[in-house]
């Protein structure tokens, strides 16, 4: 009855192209917005900021630079760990040897480190596909942490753990362990915000277009005229960039204290695949659903089985665990295009009520 | 200079000049790789009968590992706690499912539900019987062995009705993703059942060292490294003449190729799948069970998953052969970089060295080891 | 369902022009295979050109030649003047050539209005930065191109399926949608293989109706390869014959028809 198309023509091919062309959708995600800057700071405590909020946002956004390489692009990587490992340590290094920096920069800066990273880690790309790629990309994962634990240069010859010193943005404290739960959020709010409008314009676009051309069917992309090998690398930069920001975040927001081996093992690059699979491949809305599923679903099952049942934590786990993969699979069955296919099922549906016909 | 020195010179001189060493450390490497090889081989089994790259072959080798360890514990008669006593139950479940499944499958059996119920019972009540006696361990062994066996077959059996059927003719990557769940879910049951503790596996294998004396110095060889190899080499062995010589075999060979014309040889999919993910439970076991003997069973057990995917991409996620010689060449190298050039990387490499080892070798050769060089058509 | 397309070939009065695409003494082989045999010919501009021949004649592979797709171990094609025996098939494409697939080679995942504009691809020169603000010079673009691809959906009747993702469209669809994608590239040469294959009659019809009126309209070049050998006579100026690689005929219509050497190695054992 009120989510309708009807009546609303569009008069113009900008208007048709535009990201949310329903004007309800419109009002939806000014709504959220809305209530994200505005409301939310007020009520957020520390347990919502740092086990919810917090990683729900910076998952998103490398969870959004996953997508851009898996979803659209059809390159299959299982290196993530590794990419956002050396966004953390690039902070770290550029925020110890540049004290001065302002901390938004620090961070774009690393992301721009980790497009480096990707870059050269995509190279295989261009040789080889499909699973033996992402074999392949294991070598990012294991090698980068390798480095970071290896070379003392990077932890600037301490223990390998890195820690972050406290940094202000427009002269409130974001980083480091005085800072407060409002000011961590909305600054990676910000940062998610950005993040996910570029990256949506870039997916409808000419780039977008040509990544999905070459997911979809290589060798008919190359004979419209598309190179593989920049389409390739522009994708596992961008990804990258996108990667290597939500490590910087994670270390110098979220975390604050960080270990290479710990952080960014290989389990954080199967959780963000997983991310992006349950909320669907090729949606930006997706790796948001995606990574909300995953960060609630645990703290939800926890909060269960330890806080109503009293079972012991370490039971618990394993029961987590095992829950987690049949759950995995679960979806998988039901939904293998994952939430954002249903939500697009759900909005077809809402559009014709209460007359399907 | 130093770097080329370090990188080009004294590794060799090293190995010159201690040939000994060389060949104890080169010896070292191969036995590994047949270790790689044979985890290796299970991926392949899969992904040329199903086309699912089986993430789960390593979690597999170690719930293989762990129920082995409990079962054998269990009739050993050990201290028994809750979790024992819900692992057993939940083994003899699986098995008398799987025993209803093999019916339905294929009529391999005539098995049917009150005899699946008796199969629990049995199970459950052998072992205890098998406790309370009080028998010797190479009695017990060889019972906790088979015992492990048949429960892989009929999680093979399990997972084919969970996970496979309902997945049939999804994308490449959703198949994959669910492998993934499945070690999840295998890992967090492993543990629930068994515990999460380090378990000391000893099946009876020697665990000295063999010295060989040559002219220019004494060659150490661990006994178990050898024994696992020849076990590895055997059951390399084995599958090649299962896959060449039987009817099953050869139908597992034809769906490789061509899904209709299996069923043409009258072997339902179905079946296929589970006889493949059986075959290849069974490799995990062994693999899993070398590994244990020698490192104790836990959770890194299951990373060993991990070193044998390098090996997949040096000789093809479809080449028997290029699993088992990919294997060793992995195996090989990784030891000799290990030893002779630690002065450049300073240790635990053993982690990435094998990928860039895979993937050095792609760059000259991207068909792989034993793959044809395919032009692609359009 | 000669009736359009014989008119429109009963108004030949086109002027065909120079050589355009100069094939020379074209030999390809897998591994024993020879799939092409010293095959020279040359396409004229404006011309509609037919490529024929039994099956695994060797047509596909023709085309996959010309456009860069498959390197021929003899020989070398000049196109517009530039010589060239290998070459990668982006390459191809910005210097004018498009095709479609004889097994449709879509973009399964994207909508019908998106496959066309990936055809524009080339056209759009600004970059990821620009894009990912969507702002001034960049929308602007998008916004042309998108007007120019909406010609094209108007030209091939295929609004009504603009959203749609062309994965769940029938084949004939399909068909046209690809042909809609080659043409959004502007190609000067524009090679279609089998684009009929599968068709009723009046797909056919339509079909044959649009690459006359490309070739009309638009003065596109166009070489296709038609089973069909109604269609194959009613639309072409000029007819190449292969069989086993080799090239057994060339000329009009009229004169392959009554080439006794076509005629046993090809009409006669054809059944369509
Ligand atoms: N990529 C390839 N690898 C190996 N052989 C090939 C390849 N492409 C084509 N061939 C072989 O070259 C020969 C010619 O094939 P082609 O596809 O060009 O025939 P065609 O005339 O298009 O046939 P059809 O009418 O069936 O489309 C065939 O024998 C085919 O098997
Ligand atoms: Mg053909």
């Amino acid at each position: 009855m009120f989510y309708r198309e009807s009546g609303q023509f569009k008069s113009s091919y900008a208007k048709d192209q535009a990201i949310f062309p329903i004007r309800q959708d419109q009002i939806a995600i000014v709504l959220i917005l809305a209530v994200a800057f505005l409301v939310v700071p007020w009520f957020v405590n520390d347990y919502w900021s740092k086990s919810v909020l917090q990683p729900f946002l910076v998952f998103s956004i490398a969870a959004i630079g996953l997508n851009i390489l898996v979803g659209y692009c059809g390159q299959i990587s299982l290196g993530t760990g590794g990419f956002m490992a050396v966004g953390a340590y690039a902070s770290y290094k550029i925020m110890t040897s540049f004290p001065d920096m302002p901390i938004v920069l620090v961070i774009i800066l690393s992301g721009f480190c980790a497009a480096g990273v990707g870059i050269l880690f995509g190279l295989p790309s261009l040789r080889i596909k499909g699973f033996y790629l992402a074999v392949a990309t294991l070598a990012s994962q294991f090698f980068l942490i390798w480095m970071f634990n290896k070379v003392p240069w990077f932890h600037n010859y301490t223990m390998s753990q890195i820690t972050v010193p406290p940094r202000e943005f427009l002269g409130v404290t974001v980083t480091s362990s005085s800072a407060g739960p409002a000011a961590q959020y909305l600054f990676c709010l910000g940062f998610v915000v950005v993040g996910a409008w570029l990256a949506k314009n870039l997916v409808r676009g000419r780039t977008g277009r040509s990544w999905m051309a070459i997911r979809d069917m290589d060798i008919a992309a190359e004979l419209i005229g598309i190179r593989p090998l920049q389409t390739k690398l522009l994708a596992f930069a961008i990804s990258s960039f996108y990667i290597g920001i939500s490590g910087a975040l994670i270390f110098c927001v979220y975390l604050g204290t960080v270990e290479a081996s710990e952080a960014f093992d290989i389990n954080q690059s199967f959780l963000v695949l997983f991310m992006i699979i349950i909320g669907g491949l090729g949606s930006i809305l997706g790796s948001f659903l995606g990574a909300g599923f995953m960060i609630l679903m645990p703290i939800v099952l926890k909060n269960i089985m330890v806080g109503s049942f009293g079972m012991a934590a370490v039971t618990a786990k394993h029961i987590e665990i095992s829950l987690m993969g049949v759950l995995i699979v679960f979806f998988l069955i039901v939904e293998p295009h994952g939430f954002a296919r249903l939500w697009q099922i759900l909005k077809e549906k809402l559009r014709l009520w209460p007359f399907p016909y | 200079m130093e770097l080329l020195q370090a990188l080009f010179v004294s590794p060799f001189m090293d190995m010159w000049n201690e040939p000994a060493f060389f060949i104890e450390t080169f010896t070292k490497g191969l036995l590994t790789g047949v270790l790689y090889s044979l985890v290796a081989l299970g991926f392949v089994l899969i992904f040329k009968a199903s086309g699912v790259f089986n993430f789960a072959q390593g979690v597999m080798a170690l719930f293989a590992a762990l129920t082995l360890v409990g079962l054998l514990e269990f009739m050993q008669g050990k201290d028994m706690t809750a979790n024992h006593l819900v692992g057993m139950t939940v083994v003899a479940a699986v098995v008398a499912i799987g025993m209803l499944g093999l019916k339905k499958v294929n009529k391999i059996s005539s098995v049917q539900a009150p005899y699946a119920l008796l199969g629990f019972c049995a199970v459950v009540g052998f072992a205890w019987i098998l406790r309370t006696i009080g028998l010797p361990n190479y009695i017990l062994i060889p019972f906790a062995i088979v015992g492990t066996i048949i429960t892989m077959i009929a999680l093979a059996y399990l997972i084919e009705i969970a996970v496979l059927r309902p997945l049939v003719n999804q994308e490449l990557i959703i198949l994959f993703m669910s492998t993934l769940g499945l070690a999840y879910v295998l890992e967090g049951v492993g543990d629930l059942l068994w515990g999460s503790d380090v378990k000391i596996l000893d099946i009876g294998l020697p665990t000295d060292i063999y010295i060989a004396e040559f002219p220019f110095g004494d060659v150490y060889i661990e006994q178990l490294d050898m024994v696992a190899a020849v076990v590895a080499a055997a059951m390399v062995i084995i599958l090649a003449i299962f896959f060449n010589k039987t009817r099953i075999g050869r139908a597992l060979r034809a769906v490789a190729d061509d899904h209709q014309a299996a069923m043409s040889v009258g072997i339902p999919l179905k079946t296929i799948w589970v006889i493949v993910w059986s075959v290849a439970g069974i490799v995990a076991m062994v693999a899993g069970v070398m590994w244990g003997s020698s490192s104790g069973v836990q959770f890194s057990l299951s990373l060993i998953a991990l070193k044998a995917l390098p090996v997949l991409i040096l000789g093809g996620f479809t080449s028997i052969p290029g699993a088992i010689v990919g294997g060793l060449i992995i195996g090989v190298s990784e030891k000799l970089a290990e030893v002779f050039w630690y002065d450049l990387h300073g240790g635990a490499i053993e982690n990435w060295f094998a990928y860039f080892v895979a993937l050095a070798f792609l760059l000259f050769r991207p068909q792989g080891l034993f793959g044809e060089k395919i032009i692609e058509r359009i | 369902m000669n009736e359009p397309a014989a008119q429109a070939a009963g108004s030949h009065d086109k002027v065909i022009g120079d050589v355009m695409l100069d094939v020379n003494a074209i030999t390809l082989r897998f591994g024993g295979v020879v799939a092409l045999n010293n095959i020279s010919f040359n396409v004229r501009k404006h011309e509609i050109l037919a490529i024929i021949g039994p099956n695994g004649a060797g047509k596909t592979s023709m085309l996959n030649v010309i456009n860069g797709f498959y390197h021929p171990q003899e020989g070398e094609i000049t196109f517009k003047g530039n010589v060239r025996s290998q070459m990668r098939p982006h390459i191809a494409a910005s210097q004018g050539i498009a095709r479609t697939f004889q097994n449709v080679a879509l973009f399964k995942g994207m909508s019908t209005l998106d496959n066309i504009m990936s055809g524009r691809l080339m056209k759009m020169k600004r970059n990821f930065l620009w894009q990912a603000l969507h702002f001034g010079p960049a929308r602007k673009e998008e916004l042309e191109h998108r007007a120019f691809v909406e010609k094209i959906i108007d030209f091939l009747e295929i609004q009504s399926i603009r959203k749609t993702p062309v994965g769940r469209l029938p084949y004939g669809l399909q068909k046209r949608v690809e042909l809609g994608r080659a043409l959004a590239m502007e190609p000067e040469l524009l090679l279609l293989d089998e684009p009929m294959a599968g068709m009723n009659t009046e797909e056919k019809e339509d079909m044959c109706r649009f690459i006359l009126d490309v070739n009309d309209e638009f003065g596109t070049t166009i070489c296709l390869i038609e089973h069909d050998m109604g269609v194959v006579m009613d639309i072409s100026d000029r007819v190449v014959v292969l069989d086993y690689g080799r090239k057994i005929g060339d000329g009009t219509p009229n004169e392959v028809r009554n080439n006794q050497e076509v005629i046993d190695a090809y009409l006669g054992v054809s059944h369509d």
